[in-house]
């Protein structure tokens, strides 16, 4: 394999709703920052790719406005996935693997704002017998969520943990959405949303952008000190019928991590893409983390939930970290689907 | 024999708030005072009507806002002879890119007031305009492009010496 670092990351702040500026002005200064930070000049970037979903903007093809960003003259190797741009990352991985062009810009972003994202997301579930039906994300979580509850014993303080350990993480990320000090009685006392769910189980709604610039080898070593390695990286995806999968495991995650090679190092942080509380801790399951690997310093999905964008910059968060010196072994991973149907995993290193 | 099941229906409708953004905020804002409103691109110095915000060739935020003139020449255009679903004009008529007199970029619109085998490529057209009472922030305040009777142009877009 050709080996192949991220050199550098960027993100816009993600909030709740984004009024003022579209699609395209949001990710602009997100691009140039992440072009800039990598030292590659943009005009030798050797392939640009995408991550976002035009049911959440509501327009056919808004994707291709987005090449407006990139300033696509002359004209650009390019490419889209319909999926989150941890996805198009690992088209990017691929393309590098290739060996004929050394850099890659991977974008994604996505404003959740603009629809419900509740009704949004359900076209994507089976279209004859479940999406008729318009079951939200949140209630889907909550099947998940009681299945695993009831399986092993778990509790909703558990859940609850997981929520306040994210928000108080994410105190140190200036572009979370949601921050603070919780108390985990407090959380408790909350009534449900759908139950066992309470609100802090679940994401904010949140717009947002992020972007990656990719590079392999020497180039990766010429234009940064101390690139994120992407030492292995794999995504599997389970059946489509919620009923034909074990809701309390998350057997991709699993498949995913056994071939990206999770388990050959320690691991010092992880980077889950966990929309919902107990979804992390069935990650952590399913990834064989123990108790010596920070999880989500970021604060997580829990803390800023931008589709389409949560799970490339889960990749971005645990590469800066490694760039910054702060870890020398992190997992990143990025989720798709109603209850982790569609999982990736990504382990990246030090020199 | 049971029956067959050949179908089912199951409809969808989703409803989305539309955020023009802040450089297409401004060009419907003028349209609704009857100006048109681009936005220069710091870099090629291109004119882009209607902005996006950015410039597709650099990949620069465009931030200079340019007035460009309501009147400009036909670039290309094409006759709709084609009846469809929810069309409101009668066929047939004639849909063009007008280059407006200041602008790098094309706006698509109608071209009316003229026979449609009359329309052609070099054509100058002006805007014409909603009545005051009508007037607001949507590219239909525009009802279409009529000819004004100069002399055609040269047609050509940037870097074609247009």
């Amino acid at each position: 394999m050709r080996e192949v670092a991220v050199v550098a990351f960027a993100q816009a702040p993600i909030v709740r709703r984004e009024t003022e500026r579209n699609e395209v002005e949001i990710l602009l200064p997100v691009v140039r920052d992440a072009v800039e930070r990598s030292g590659i000049p943009k005009s030798e970037i050797g392939f640009t790719v995408s991550g976002s979903c035009d049911y959440l903007a509501g327009q056919p093809f808004a994707f291709v406005m987005a090449l407006d960003t990139i300033g696509a003259w002359p004209p650009v190797r390019e490419s889209h996935v319909e999926m989150d741009g941890a996805w198009a990352l690992y088209e990017a991985w691929v393309r590098l693997q290739h060996g004929d062009v050394d850099s890659a810009l991977v974008y994604a972003f996505g404003k959740s704002s603009l629809g419900d994202v509740g009704e949004v997301l359900a076209l994507q579930l089976d279209p004859y017998y479940l999406a008729p039906l318009w079951p939200d994300p949140v209630s889907l979580a909550a099947l998940q969520a009681r299945a695993w509850l009831e399986a092993d014993g778990h509790s909703e303080r558990e859940m609850a943990q997981v929520a306040a350990r994210s928000r108080a993480s994410a105190r140190n990320n200036p572009n979370a959405q949601l921050a603070g000090d919780f108390d985990i009685d407090d959380l408790l006392a909350e009534p449900y949303l759908v139950s066992p769910l309470r609100r802090h189980d679940c994401p904010p709604i949140s717009d947002g952008a992020a972007a990656v610039v990719l590079a392999a080898g020497d180039l990766a070593r010429r234009v940064c000190q101390q690139p994120a390695w992407i030492r292995g990286i794999d995504h599997r995806i389970e059946a489509q019928a919620l009923g034909a999968r074990d809701l309390t495991v998350s057997s991709s995650t699993a498949l995913a991590a056994e071939k990206a090679g999770v388990a050959s190092g320690p691991v010092d942080i992880a980077e889950l893409h966990a929309p919902f509380t107990h979804q992390e801790l069935i990650l952590r399951g399913a990834l064989g983390l123990d108790g010596e690997t920070q999880v989500n310093p970021s604060g997580g999905a829990l803390a800023a939930h931008p589709l389409m964008v949560a799970g490339l910059t889960r990749i971005g968060e645990a590469a800066q970290r490694i760039m910054d010196g702060v870890a020398g072994r992190a997992v990143a991973h990025a989720t798709s689907g109603p209850c982790l149907q569609q999982n990736l995993v990504c382990v990246l290193e030090a020199e | 024999m049971s029956e067959r099941v050949y179908g089912i229906k199951t409809p969808i409708r989703l409803e989305y708030t539309y955020i023009a953004g802040r450089a297409r905020s401004a060009f419907l804002r003028a349209l609704a005072e009857r100006r048109l409103v681009g936005e220069r691109c710091p870099q090629c110095r291109r004119v882009y009507l209607p902005p996006t915000g950015a410039c597709p060739t650099c990949g620069l935020p465009t931030e200079e806002r340019v007035e460009v003139s309501p009147k400009g020449t036909v670039t290309t255009f094409c006759v709709v002879n084609l009846p469809f679903y929810g069309q409101r004009i009668q066929p047939p008529y004639v849909c063009a890119s007008v280059k407006l007199d200041g602008a790098d970029t094309t706006l698509f619109h109608l071209i009316q007031d003229v026979p449609a085998g009359e329309v052609r490529m070099g054509m100058r057209v002006e805007a014409v305009w909603r009545p005051d009472e009508e007037m607001e922030a949507s590219a239909e305040t525009i009802r279409y492009f009529r000819p004004t009777g100069e002399p055609d142009a040269p047609i050509g877009l940037d870097g074609e010496g247009g």
